[in-house]
């Protein structure tokens, strides 16, 4: 085999590194797409299109010349909203739906949302400089982003944050209730009506802050929402809807494959790899199951 | 066979004849109605799972795109080095003869039509076993893995795109072009139409629509669900082929994820038109496209920049409003034109129930 990567070792650390770091972010969007699927049963594939769009608002602080880093604040708390205003409008009408019914309208979404952003901020790849430098490992050989180091930082501690929001606050409490049994949690008092605004507004959020670190780690374009969302889909059907440490290594697992299929197969066949990734384990899963006669649900 | 009634036996005719004429009659929408008629082929084969097997398939567009590469590759490949001719500009060096042409692109759709078929096959036994929204995803995602991996391989082109054949330059009449294109299309759509018919009155759509309503108890009574699944695929698979075959002549440049895979468009299209439509009936996909396609054409100029916008909103109020389409809104109208017997007291037993 001569694949650069097997001939220089170095490269392989510095794979995993990328791809570590960069899971740890794919973790946190898939964190999002878990929550609204666990608590409203749907599958939102705008998903990705709201991770672009959390990225754009954090660019677009950059052009006015504030740091991208205060994205992460300032991000998901316009897209809360956004996530609000979306539920109000379109997803409060499928959640009791057939899940292709809300495959469907939120792919109709996500097209609007890609052509608005096309409009407003152009057909350019863009990114935003944070200028942290970079750290040098191993005499120089493997170099890592600091804005990398810092974007998986801030994404384990945005999940711990919210992990005990979700555990201890009154409205944490109402989507676990929401999720377990809506109708008995509407019986009980619970408003579910807004606690789906609400969750559809946290996951919209949660897409906020990923864009606004994947603005200044990696880069952004009106169309490349749809492979977050795969990417996040991919995670769950993994890791389970509800379960965050399996959420984490998954998301790792998919950054590692992402980097190597990128070193090996080459870089223009990387979103391929990806799609053909989730094709793949959904197909395993399927197998695995059909011997017991079951399928995936 | 089928037997047609007096009334059908009309109506039919009248299409054909209207469909033969209609490139000398609206002679400047040649290439629109070619549009139309695969359209409506994309949409009725979609309407076989979707509507018909409850499987909403995404992957359509793979054996679309699979047909447009293939009808070109055979096209170039039976006469001339097909790397060559995708490097740089081949289309200028090598040109085809007449013959050739029509010869390559005979061959080349008889390869697009089989081959996706044998394609839907082999994945199908996989892909099949997932059910429900899993299948839209993955299918979803194996039509973009599809234009990824294919934007990558250099013999067809990879990211510069394919050019495909010129039609040849000997024949003068400049409409020739344009009406070869359209009565391939014309006869591909005629040919879907009554291959649908015919599964239409067919105890395989009885299979295809127990499938839908209940998969575990259809396999309870004895049906082999798989092997009916495959099989509604394959035929699918194989008039999508052609669809894209034919597609590929007429715009005659191919792009790997903007116009073969193009799961954007296309395939949200067939979706789109069939829901439109009604899925689940013989006539609701045809009005839907041709509905949708008579919308976009009109609408798309008038906004231009915006359409794709008009076009998520579409969907969007689409789905969210009208799921069941024309003909299930129809359906529910006037029940009795559908041939169903409505007892009334049935009905208002049923309401007091409400």
């Amino acid at each position: 085999m001569d694949f650069l990567i097997f001939k220089a070792p170095m490269l392989m650390v510095q794979a995993s590194l990328d791809g570590i770091l960069l899971g740890i972010l794919f973790a946190l969007i898939a964190y999002g797409m878990a929550l609204q699927w666990g608590v409203m049963n749907i599958i939102n594939i705008a998903q990705g299109d709201l991770v672009i769009l959390g990225g754009y608002i954090a660019y677009t602080m950059y052009l006015a010349g504030i740091h991208p880093a205060w994205g992460v604040i300032v991000s998901p708390i316009i897209m809360f909203f956004v996530g609000w205003a979306l539920y109000k409008l379109v997803i409060n009408k499928v959640v009791d739906r057939d899940l292709f019914i809300s495959i469907l309208a939120t792919f109709g979404i996500a097209i609007v949302f890609q052509q608005l952003m096309n409009f407003i901020f152009g057909a350019d790849v863009v990114v935003a400089q944070s200028e942290y430098g970079t750290t040098m490992l191993f005499d120089n050989s493997v170099t890592l982003p600091n804005s990398k180091i810092f974007s998986a930082f801030i994404s384990v501690l945005y999940a711990i944050a919210l992990v005990v929001y979700m555990k201890k606050s009154r409205l944490g409490r109402a989507i676990r209730a929401t999720a377990q049994n809506a109708r008995a949690a509407k019986i009980l008092g619970v408003d579910t009506e807004k606690v789906y605004a609400a969750t559809f507004g946290i996951n919209a959020a949660l897409c906020g802050i990923a864009g606004a670190l994947i603005s200044i780690t990696l880069t952004l374009h009106p169309y490349v929402g749809l492979p977050y969302t795969v990417r996040s889909f991919m995670i769950v059907i993994v890791a389970g809807l509800g379960n965050l440490p399996a959420v984490a290594v998954s998301g790792m697992g998919l950054g590692l494959f992402e980097e190597f299929a990128d070193y090996i197969l080459g870089t223009e066949f990387r979103i391929g790899a990806v799609f053909m990734l989730l094709v793949f384990i959904l197909v395993y899963r399927r197998f695995k199951l059909s011997k017991k006669r079951e399928y995936l649900k | 066979m089928v037997k047609l009634k007096q009334k059908d036996l009309i109506l039919y005719s009248g299409l054909i004849i209207l469909g033969l004429a209609a490139p000398y009659l609206f002679s400047a929408f040649k290439v629109q109605l070619t549009y139309l008629c695969v359209l409506i082929v994309l949409a009725m084969t979609w309407n076989l799972q979707g509507g018909e097997m409850g499987y909403n398939t995404f992957g359509n567009i793979l054996f679309y795109g699979l047909g447009m590469y293939l009808t070109a590759s055979v096209q170039v490949g039976m006469f001339f080095p097909l790397a060559e001719w995708t490097e740089s500009g081949g289309e200028k060096t090598f040109v085809h003869t007449t013959a050739q042409y029509f010869q390559g692109i005979g061959v080349g759709l008889l390869v697009s039509a089989i081959v996706p078929a044998i394609v839907a096959g082999a994945i199908g036994y996989a892909i099949l076993g997932l059910r429900g929204h899993y299948f839209a995803i993955c299918t979803l995602g194996l039509g973009i893995a599809a234009g990824e991996i294919a934007g990558g391989i250099e013999i067809i082109g990879a990211g510069q795109g394919f050019t495909t054949p010129p039609f040849p330059a000997e024949i003068v009449d400049t409409e020739a072009r344009g009406k070869f294109f359209y009565f391939l299309s014309f006869a591909l759509l005629v040919g879907t139409f009554i291959f649908v018919k015919y599964i239409y009155s067919s105890r395989f759509r009885l299979i295809l629509n127990a499938i839908r309503d209940n998969e575990d108890k259809a396999e309870a009574m004895g049906i082999q669900t798989m092997k009916y699944k495959i099989v509604g695929w394959m035929c699918s698979a194989f008039f999508c082929g052609l669809a894209g075959g034919i597609m590929g002549g007429l715009i005659g440049y191919i792009d790997s994820t903007d116009v073969a895979f193009d799961g954007r468009e296309m395939g949200v299209f067939m979706v789109l038109m069939a829901i439109l439509g009604g899925k689940g009936t013989l006539w609701g996909p045809v009005i839907g496209a041709t509905l949708f396609h008579f919308f976009k054409e009109g609408l798309w100029t008038l906004i231009l920049g915006w359409q794709y916008v008009a076009l998520g909103v579409l969907i969007v109020v689409i789905v969210v409003y009208f799921p069941e389409g024309l003909m299930g809104w129809l359906r529910e109208k006037y029940p009795e034109r559908f041939g169903e017997v409505i007892d009334e007291k049935d009905r208002k037993a049923q309401v007091e129930l409400k």
